[in-house]
């Protein structure tokens, strides 16, 4: 449902509910945590580039947690990095999303038996709203990701607990 | 510009039974086996002798030499002990364009090889990370702490030997798949 359904042609108001309005508010203007792990950092950077233009979603890039809405974890997380990262989840105020990208922040990847200093998923330490497969994956791939975690959002709701 | 086995015969002339060893028929550049006690000197004169002027670490490597004693138990099952690990250092000279590869055996028991640090500035952060992986440790080094792994990794538990054993948790996350 959109939040323009119930416009009147004749005038300047809207009429929503409070949840639509939220969610709508929400969805339309995740603000991500500019941070990249690996190789799928590159394709995160090409998917906010020109070509792709994820800024037309709303997501824009900060440089600190505590104004970002959602943390795409894009590339390997080391041992020494989870620890880094689950610090920088914590500091995102609420309500917060996590996409895992790629192989290697879903579940180690090609680092499943013999990566020594590889988290086996980064849902090991911070709880993931979107997995996207792919080794990297494509920035297409990636904007799927965005639009399952915005209909996600769409569906929340403010007395019910949803996820 | 100088052969391996030149340099070797330089080298022999100099430190007499601290060399031990050319090797020359393998597939890969030939090496002179050295004692890890005497690294640091044989360093320096590589560097500093007009006929050698090795002014260029190109890349210095921690290797586990795979070889440990076998010994049989008396229930049937096998234990593995000693053997050794490596430290190559491959070097070459811009002036006098000749390369050459060092090797010092050291044992695994208690891997210890003198630092070259003071006269390569780039072994600094090599010899670090053959520290930090295969577990060598530098005689005379500035600052032996591990570079890549964490700070408060296992003191005793380098993750490239060849017998490394993954731990079951690394600050209260599981490892294993």
């Amino acid at each position: 449902m959109g939040i323009l359904d119930k416009e009147f042609s004749d005038s300047n108001i809207i009429i929503t509910n409070f949840d639509n309005l939220m969610n709508w508010a929400r969805l339309s203007s995740l603000w991500q945590l500019g941070f990249g792990l690996a190789c799928c950092a590159i394709e995160m950077m090409a998917t906010s580039a020109s070509h792709y233009d994820f800024d037309r979603f709303g997501v824009i890039p900060r440089n600190t947690p505590r104004q970002a809405d959602i943390i795409i974890i894009s590339g390997t997380v080391t041992l020494k990095m989870a620890l880094r990262i689950k610090r920088l989840y914590e500091q995102i105020a609420d309500p917060k999303y996590i996409i895992s990208m790629g192989s290697c922040s879903n579940c180690g990847g090609p680092y499943w038996e013999h990566g020594y200093h590889v988290l086996k998923g980064v849902d090991r330490v911070i709880p993931v709203d979107v997995y996207v497969p792919g080794c990297p994956p494509r920035p297409e791939a990636l904007l799927e990701g965005l639009l399952k975690l915005q209909e996600k959002i769409r569906n929340e709701s403010s007395v019910k607990k949803t996820a | 510009m100088k052969s391996s086995k030149e340099i070797f015969e330089i080298l022999k002339d100099e430190f007499g039974d601290k060399i031990l060893e050319l090797k020359e028929d393998i597939p890969v550049d030939p090496y002179i086996i050295v004692t890890p006690d005497s690294t640091e000197k044989i360093a320096r004169f590589l560097h500093d002798s007009s006929d050698l002027q090795f002014d260029s670490l190109m890349v210095l490597s921690g290797v586990d030499d795979n070889n440990p004693v076998k010994t049989k138990n008396e229930d049937g099952t096998e234990s593995l002990s000693g053997g050794t690990l490596s430290v190559y250092y491959h070097l070459y000279s811009i002036p006098l364009n000749h390369k050459i590869v060092i090797r010092a055996v050291t044992e695994k028991e208690n891997p210890m090889v003198q630092s070259v640090e003071s006269v390569w500035k780039t072994a600094d952060w090599h010899e670090r990370e053959a520290f930090d992986m295969v577990g060598i440790r530098f005689e005379n080094h500035p600052d032996l702490t591990r570079i890549l792994l964490p700070y408060d990794w296992d003191e005793s538990s380098f993750p490239l030997r060849k017998d490394y054993k993954n731990p079951e948790f690394y600050q209260g996350m599981k490892i294993p798949y």
